[in-house]
């Protein structure tokens, strides 16, 4: 889309905002206790304010109220929306507008509910709601795109006002995808179970994660001065040889230094997540995790035993206990 | 008749954390919970049309992760408490297999209205963060 493209498009886009996507209507149903009942069954929500009347009656309020969150339920149009799709307004037109143009990527992104009054049995909830805002044009993690937001006003049989929502909704170009590419992802039908960040593998280190998908922790030496070395690097430090082979790690050793990740929550990382810089008996620094105890357990100088163990599906790493825990090597 | 409390608005205090509760994720959970709040929107019970989208499977619909976040809530203030709003981030999709855990903590209080921020959160434990937000409550005085 070019400046002036996005211009036309722009000014059709803008002439939404304000625009009403439904007249006050009347929910099909009155509050009423089965739809209740199936909402906390479902829910699980056991607050006898919704459904026990005997301890509504005496409770401050006096009478049995309508869950807060259900306040959308009572005028959504159910089934037929399976059966016909919905009737064109305001807010498909604008959908439809935005997909003609690219923008055929849907995200919810915020809801708000504000509560002015509680509503009882025999009440009906009446809905009215406009487009209330668009944003400019945004550079998202989704792709570019727009936020639009509806309000949602609801009121009483008498007028009052029950409460608000505003949903805000991200409309964007979604980034051409492999699951776009073989018809939607339909084939992918398990959950994916996140694996960890695989390490980069290049021309000077992949020997040494090959090994240890086999179950071996190497350690580099020059074949010069005998000097290990780790991580994997193409010269030595003490004699500048490119001559080099390696020997496999005992993996005991003594924890450096540790560190626990709270923040962020990474995908395919367990909790709690503990980083160490080991000692290797033979002499040369290692990093990996540090498992088997609380960070509260750990201290500085201890000695640890390693074992190379399948982490996730497609991770093989060296993992480190306190050695009293006695890890079979 | 079961006895209920409810906290009062003097009990509470800034930083108080609320017991976590764990949601296991079924089909059977998303289909009713969609069903029980009139969304028949098809991605909520067809798989087939769920996985068009480039989901694994069918997907909690919002007014549950709403409904979920009040429960939690109301479990822990009582009954008389009153819920003023409910203000929620949407992040990744609850899937069937999945286990949301959700927390919660006490950021805030209001004296002269006599109301407290809940600020909570629901992880699910594959894909992360669900839903994020707060939760205003008003609760009476002791």
């Amino acid at each position: 889309m070019n400046d002036e493209q996005q211009q036309a498009f722009e000014q059709c886009l803008y002439r939404f905002v304000g625009r009403q996507v439904c007249a006050r209507t009347a929910a099909k149903d009155a509050v009423n206790e089965a739809m209740i009942r199936h909402w906390a069954e479902t829910v699980g929500d056991a607050n006898p304010a919704y459904t026990d009347a005997q301890w509504a009656a005496r409770s401050a309020r006096g009478r049995i109220i309508a869950p807060p969150a259900m306040m959308y339920s009572w005028n959504q149009e159910g089934f037929p929306v399976v059966a016909q799709g919905r009737a064109p307004d305001a807010q498909t037109e604008l959908v439809d507008l935005f997909n003609e143009n690219g923008f055929t990527g849907v995200l919810g992104t915020n809801v708000k509910q504000e509560y002015y009054k509680e509503i009882g049995l025999g009440e009906r909830v009446h809905l009215e709601m406009v487009i209330d805002n668009i944003s400019e044009q945004k550079a998202t993690a989704r792709g570019i795109g727009y936020f639009f937001e509806t309000l949602a006003s609801f009121s009483d049989q008498h007028g009052d006002l029950i409460g608000t929502q505003r949903f805000r909704v991200l409309k964007f170009i979604p980034p051409e995808t492999a699951a776009a590419a073989d018809g939607g992802g339909a084939e992918q039908d398990t959950l994916q179970t996140p694996t960890r960040i695989a390490a980069p593998r290049g021309h000077d280190n992949s020997w040494w994660w090959e090994a240890c998908d086999q179950g071996q922790v190497l350690i580099q030496r020059c074949r010069n001065c005998q000097t290990l070395r780790h991580p994997p690097r193409p010269m030595c430090g003490e004699c500048q040889s490119l001559d080099w082979d390696s020997i496999e790690s005992c993996l005991e050793g003594e924890l450096l230094s540790f560190t626990e990740l709270h923040h962020p929550r990474i995908p395919g990382y367990p909790l709690p997540l503990i980083c160490g810089v080991i000692r290797l008996r033979e002499g040369v620094n290692l990093v990996a995790n540090i498992v088997g105890a609380e960070e509260q357990a750990l201290a500085i100088g201890m000695r640890v035993q390693g074992k190379v163990e399948q982490v996730d599906e497609k991770t093989m790493l060296p993992q480190f206990y306190p050695a009293e825990n006695g890890v079979e090597k | 008749m079961t006895d209920y409390r409810t906290l009062a608005f003097e009990e509470v205090e800034v930083g108080d954390k609320l017991p976590s509760l764990e949601i296991e994720i079924t089909t059977g959970l998303i289909v009713s919970t969609a069903l029980a709040t009139r969304d028949f929107e098809p991605v909520h019970h067809d798989k087939a049309v769920a996985q068009a989208t480039g989901l694994p499977d069918v997907f909690m619909n919002i007014l549950t992760s709403q409904s979920f976040m009040t429960r939690f809530v109301t479990d822990w203030s009582g009954p008389e408490a009153v819920v003023k709003s409910v203000d929620i981030r949407l992040g990744a999709p609850n899937v069937p297999g999945m286990v949301m855990t959700v927390t919660g903590r006490v950021q805030a209080k209001d004296d002269d209205a006599g109301e407290v921020e809940v600020a909570v959160a629901g992880e699910n434990n594959i894909w992360g963060m669900h839903m994020e937000g707060c939760v205003r409550l008003q609760l009476p005085g002791s």
